[in-house]
């Protein structure tokens, strides 16, 4: 017997629906789990007080400091350099032993597991380069930590600019930077933004690299030299010690909504920027 | 008659794959020079080597030389950047920039540092009334020039090249795609152009090149076979392979 072309049709549309709702559902049951156990605890006060007794009681306010700082420290050195690579290896150079061996790198770089740039971190901007456990040390670590996802997304993003575009800002006397600040990173914005909030979403989550290089104080870092603590750290030494899931999920719920909220940014200014560029 | 480009023995290749085998040729200053021929036949590697946008293509090498307003244009001191200001061209494929008609055509005099509001309006204006676009895009200035039509997306970019203020518009097969109203409106805009402007025509369009050309030649696998007034060629050509390709028997 054969099976009707339109039945299968309907089968595999029924099969995908179904996927998609699994796939979402999940990401709703996640985002549900921590809104319902941390709301009861979510205050004003939890964010703008400073945690006591480990954490037990108090607010997280040294931690959401912490966070900020090392996130979007890491992002702004991370994404100058990062971008700025991806166009090396587009715009200006040909395909050579040498850029193989830069991308070959890069990929290589993007599957390491964080802690083992905790490691490298540790052993090299704390211990050897004696910054000790602080700021400077978790910003230097986070963002060679990210720089190979940036590289990779914007030279994706840069790749797909059409040729056409370049040959004609090229014919309208536009030099090679012209061409490549008017012309390529506009149309590649999106997808280079996309690097970015894939970035922001790793090093917001970090704990093991974090550790290892900023350290776990729960003290308000003042400069860069001073320890400090991320949510995503102090969630995990909450909930793993044992000193208040309530203050854990609280925690998580401040986390997950920060990056909700970075993302609607991000992408709202990203709307502004290409409507004008279309 | 006053030579505005000579080619002199101008040959091209992209590996070893000859495209033009030892061109000369000269065109007049302020009038409009045609070049047909078959696919194939170098005519728009030709004009390509006019404002050195052959170098972005690979591996291809040039020997020859060719003389804009007697300087060479192929000498390694020249400044191509200031080259393709003098030298504009216009694609076979309209090709708009993903911004407002506005910053379209005002790209290239924004690269010149022409930024002063008054003086960049009254440039766009006219470079949009000369290529023929102004009545038709002039309310909506703003609006993307990726909604245009076709014939009018290349009258943006003739507009767009004309905006450079250059003194020669090379235009690479520009009706290809485009419908006979939309062509017969660049025509029209190409015959006004003349006066100020030298122009050379990159055509599959015999009779395109017939109704609006004052010189023609004729192109055939890297080589010039014919090249005179565009009446002599076209009446009374001296070589039997223009005469065939003009009546069409191959091409």
């Amino acid at each position: 017997m054969r099976i009707s072309p339109n039945f299968v049709d309907k089968i595999v549309k029924i099969g995908l629906n179904f996927q998609a709702f699994f796939t979402v559902g999940i990401l709703i049951a996640i985002v549900a789990v921590i809104f319902f156990k941390g709301s009861p605890y979510l205050n004003l006060e939890f964010i703008f007080s400073s945690p006591e007794d480990m954490g037990r009681h108090g607010g997280i306010f040294s931690t959401i400091i912490g966070t900020i700082f090392l996130v979007l420290l890491s992002i702004f050195i991370a994404t100058p350099l990062g971008v700025g690579t991806a166009i090396f290896l587009t715009e200006y150079t040909k395909e050579s032993w040498f850029t193989k061996i830069i991308r070959f790198g890069v990929e290589s770089l993007a599957g390491i597991p964080s802690i083992l740039y905790g490691l490298f971190g540790f052993i090299f901007f704390v211990v050897k380069l004696g910054m000790g456990w602080s700021l400077m040390a978790g910003v230097l670590t986070i963002t060679i930590m990210i720089l190979p996802t940036i590289i990779r997304t914007s030279e994706e993003a840069v790749k797909t600019v059409p040729r056409n575009l370049r040959i004609v800002s090229y014919s309208l006397s536009a030099t090679k930077w012209e061409t490549v600040t008017k012309v390529v990173l506009p149309s590649a914005g999106p997808g280079i933004l996309t690097g970015i909030m894939l970035s922001v979403g790793r090093a917001v989550g970090e704990t093991a690299a974090v550790i290892f290089t900023m350290g776990s104080s729960l003290r308000l870092p003042t400069s860069l030299m001073d320890s400090g603590r991320t949510m995503a750290v102090h969630f995990y030494i909450l909930a793993r010690e044992g000193i208040s899931m309530e203050k854990a999920y609280a925690t998580a719920l401040v986390l997950v909504l920060s990056i909700l909220f970075i993302n609607i940014i991000a992408y709202y200014i990203m709307n502004k920027v290409t409507s004008k560029y279309s | 008659m006053d030579i505005k480009i000579r080619t002199e023995e101008l040959r091209l290749s992209f590996g070893k794959r000859e495209i033009l085998k030892g061109v000369t040729v000269d065109v007049y200053k302020n009038k409009i020079t045609g070049f047909m021929g078959p696919a194939g036949s170098g005519k728009s590697s030709l004009i390509s080597i006019m404002n050195r946008m052959i170098d972005f293509e690979e591996n291809a090498t040039i020997s020859g030389r060719v003389f804009i307003d007697g300087e060479d244009i192929l000498d390694g001191e020249i400044d191509e950047v200031h080259l393709r200001r003098r030298v504009g061209m216009v694609f076979a494929v309209p090709i708009p920039l993903p911004r407002s008609i506005f910053d379209n055509i005002a790209y290239g005099p924004r690269l010149k540092n022409k930024n002063s509001g008054r003086e960049l309006r009254s440039l766009v204006q006219e470079s949009l009334k000369k290529a023929f676009l102004w009545d038709e895009v002039k309310d909506r200035l703003n609006s993307s020039a990726l909604k245009l039509s076709g014939g009018q997306q290349q009258r943006l970019c003739l507009a767009r090249t004309l905006a450079l203020e250059p003194e020669i518009i090379l235009l690479d097969e520009p009706c290809s795609g485009l419908d006979p109203i939309s062509t017969a409106k660049i025509e029209e805009a190409l015959n006004e152009l003349k006066k100020e402007y030298t122009i050379v025509l990159v055509s599959n369009n015999t009779k395109q090149i017939a109704r609006i050309t004052d010189y023609a030649a004729f192109f055939y696998m890297g080589t010039l076979i014919e090249y005179g007034t565009t009446e002599k060629v076209f009446t009374n050509p001296s070589e039997r392979k223009t005469e065939d390709y003009i009546q069409g028997k191959f091409g």
